[in-house]
């Protein structure tokens, strides 16, 4: 793994953009085993298996419906919010069973967080949007609040456009400023792993290419899953790459590897099928 | 604005062959004729309404004005009424007012939360309350009055007091305000539900912080249209508070509400109409004021969530 460069000049805590797929150490700090989603008796994913690698990108790919919703809310356990929803087979973040009896769901939260397709600020101001979150996890020093409000806004870039009115309403901003707000709302946590669905899916390309930067500069300090439906960008940024398919209305996966040979050599026909846009 | 864009427009305009033309000009005045006799017909309803409100707040000023002073709001009534001011009333108000706010804000909001939070639709207890709300919306005022008579009076031994007749309006403020922060709840987005929970927030917090706030308009609005029936109440009063017009002492005291005071002045006093009107003209401007701390109050709440602490 490259190391993060940290130029004096750069407005970024996280260090400059690196350009190239960074080639990781593969250590998993996720291990997926026969991950199975059901919602009521239709099956959406079903068998799942594979690791996501601390620092990496991984990129998730695949037509509509083939479960990526599914399989990365089941990754923080947000699938418990629906009451339909029954999962099978076991997620271990750093070796150890999220869904083992007394697991504490909300501290497993604010380590893997999760950016979502819409963007989702609270109708709080911009400041609270981030300090909510801090004080109800029993952050309460005004210097650190401060302090960790600024840097999440510097990480995402936020910072110099919105500083001088961080008590103005969050639904005030434009809808990438809006999702920007919403990735520094789940760094300010300071989680492990980053969850993403589909964060550039609303975005108009300016914005979509500013959340793309900044999720490359997230690589390394922390670990992104992403799920995206725009193969360039999967294959700009992601070190991994592993493609879903629907078989039979059941969502499987079909392959997973390092980027780079999904897009270009890929091994299953299906697979080469999809990225070379013949089908799906 | 460049001129031009203008011109290039006209052109097209002008080009259209002269029957499709006229035939598109009868259909334009049509369309225009329907256009104005609707609004004609929307701007009646809306003046018609205007209207008759008007006309009663007139009514009621023009035979209560001359009676309406600062004595008659401080003083007590005298001679049943016909005599004296309204000040024991007042505070008899506004004290059974206090207790159906105590209890009903926090027991329908409770319950609101949980039916929208907490439970399944589906669930046996759910629905059970979902139908005892719908029947209890539909029950008239009479039937309250009985049981408050029943229940607090006779059974829990509260006697006529302020604190029957509170409870009494609480039950029926209850279901509109459960009805109306239920549905405010239901309208906020799931998305913050959604993004509350990714950040490991628990359910209190999410409430407390977005949930609620987003529903604040609702809730005020539910609260109002609850106050607004337990103002205007007499038969359910009648059998839980009393119609003592003394200064009540303590909430186990009895006391007359102000809607009580009116019926009484107009039914049962001889020449007490005009205190009745002058009552009346108090009723309304004390539901003005209401109204108006209760949408300030709102409007602080939500501003508070949204600037810093
Ligand atoms: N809450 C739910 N209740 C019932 N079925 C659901 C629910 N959420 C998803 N499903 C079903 O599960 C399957 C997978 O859905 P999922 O949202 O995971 O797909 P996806 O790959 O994220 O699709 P997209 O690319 O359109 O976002 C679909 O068939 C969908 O209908
Ligand atoms: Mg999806």
């Amino acid at each position: 793994m490259t190391p993060v460069a940290l130029t004096p000049h750069s407005p970024y805590t996280l260090g400059t953009l690196q350009s190239g797929p960074a080639c990781c150490v593969p250590q998993p700090i996720l291990e997926i085993k026969n991950l199975t989603v059901r919602y009521g008796d239709s099956t959406a994913l079903d068998g799942v298996s594979l690791d996501i690698y601390k620092g990496c990108i991984t990129a998730l790919i695949g037509p509509s419906g083939c479960g990526k919703t599914s399989f990365l809310s089941s990754l923080n356990r947000l699938a418990d919010l629906i009451p339909a929803a029954k999962i099978s087979g076991d997620v271990r973040f750093n070796g150890e069973s999220i869904y083992a009896p007394g697991v504490d769901v909300r501290r497993l939260r604010t380590q893997i967080g999760m950016v979502f397709q819409k963007a989702n600020p609270f109708p709080l101001s911009i400041r609270r949007n981030l300090e909510m979150p801090l004080k109800e996890h029993g952050v309460r020093h005004s210097h650190e609040l401060k302090a960790r409000v600024e840097n999440a806004l510097q990480d995402v870039g936020l910072w110099d456009e919105v500083k001088d009115r961080l008590d103005t309403p969050a639904l005030q901003l434009s809808g990438g400023q809006q999702q920007r707000l919403c990735i520094a709302r789940a760094l300010v946590l300071k989680p492990s792993v980053l969850l993403m669905d589909e964060p550039c899916s609303a975005l108009d390309p300016i914005s979509s290419g500013v959340v793309e930067d900044l999720i490359l500069r997230l690589r390394g300090t922390y670990t992104v899953v992403i799920v995206t439906h725009n193969l360039a960008q999967a294959k700009r940024i992601a070190n991994y790459a592993a493609f879903f398919w629907m078989k039979e209305r059941v969502g499987k996966l079909i392959e997973f590897g390092q980027s780079q040979q999904l897009f270009e050599a890929p091994v299953d026909s299906l697979t080469a099928a999809y990225v070379s846009g013949s089908r799906g | 604005m460049q001129p031009d864009s203008s011109v290039s427009c006209a052109p097209g305009l002008m080009a259209a062959p002269s029957v499709a033309g006229s035939t598109l000009l009868t259909a334009q005045v049509h369309a225009k004729l329907s256009e104005r006799l609707f609004v004609a017909a929307v701007w009646l309803a809306a003046a018609l309404v205007a209207a008759s409100f008007l006309w009663i707040v007139a009514d009621i000023a023009f035979h209560g004005f001359a009676k309406l002073s600062w004595s008659f709001l401080t003083e007590a009534p005298r001679s049943s009424g016909r005599k004296g001011g309204i000040s024991t009333i007042l505070v008899s108000t506004l004290l059974i007012l206090a207790v159906t706010v105590a209890v009903a804000v926090p027991l329908g909001v409770g319950v609101a939360v949980w039916l929208s939070e907490f439970s399944r639709r589906s669930s046996r207890t759910a629905r059970v309350i979902n139908i005892a709300l719908d029947v209890l919306a539909g029950i008239p005022s009479i039937v309250f009055g009985l049981f408050g008579n029943a229940f607090f009076c006779v059974f829990l031994g509260l006697g006529f007091s302020i604190v029957s007749g509170g409870l009494t309006l609480a039950c029926m403020a209850l279901p509109i305000l459960i009805r109306a922060t239920e549905s405010g709840l239901s309208a906020v987005p799931h998305d913050w539900r959604q993004g509350a929970a990714a950040l490991g927030l628990s359910k209190a917090a999410a409430l407390w912080h977005v949930l609620l706030p987003a529903a604040a308009p609702a809730i005020t609005a539910g609260l109002l249209l609850g106050i607004g029936r337990a103002v205007a109440e007499t038969a359910a009063l009648v059998f839980t508070s009393g119609y003592v017009d003394r200064m009540p002492e303590s909430l186990m005291d009895s006391g007359r509400s102000l809607a009580v005071h009116i019926y009484d002045l107009s039914m049962n006093v001889s020449g007490g109409d005009q205190a009745a009107y002058a009552s009346a003209l108090v009723l309304i401007g004390l539901l003005i004021v209401i109204n108006a701390v209760a949408i300030q109050l709102s409007n602080r709440f939500m501003k508070s969530r949204i600037q810093p602490a």
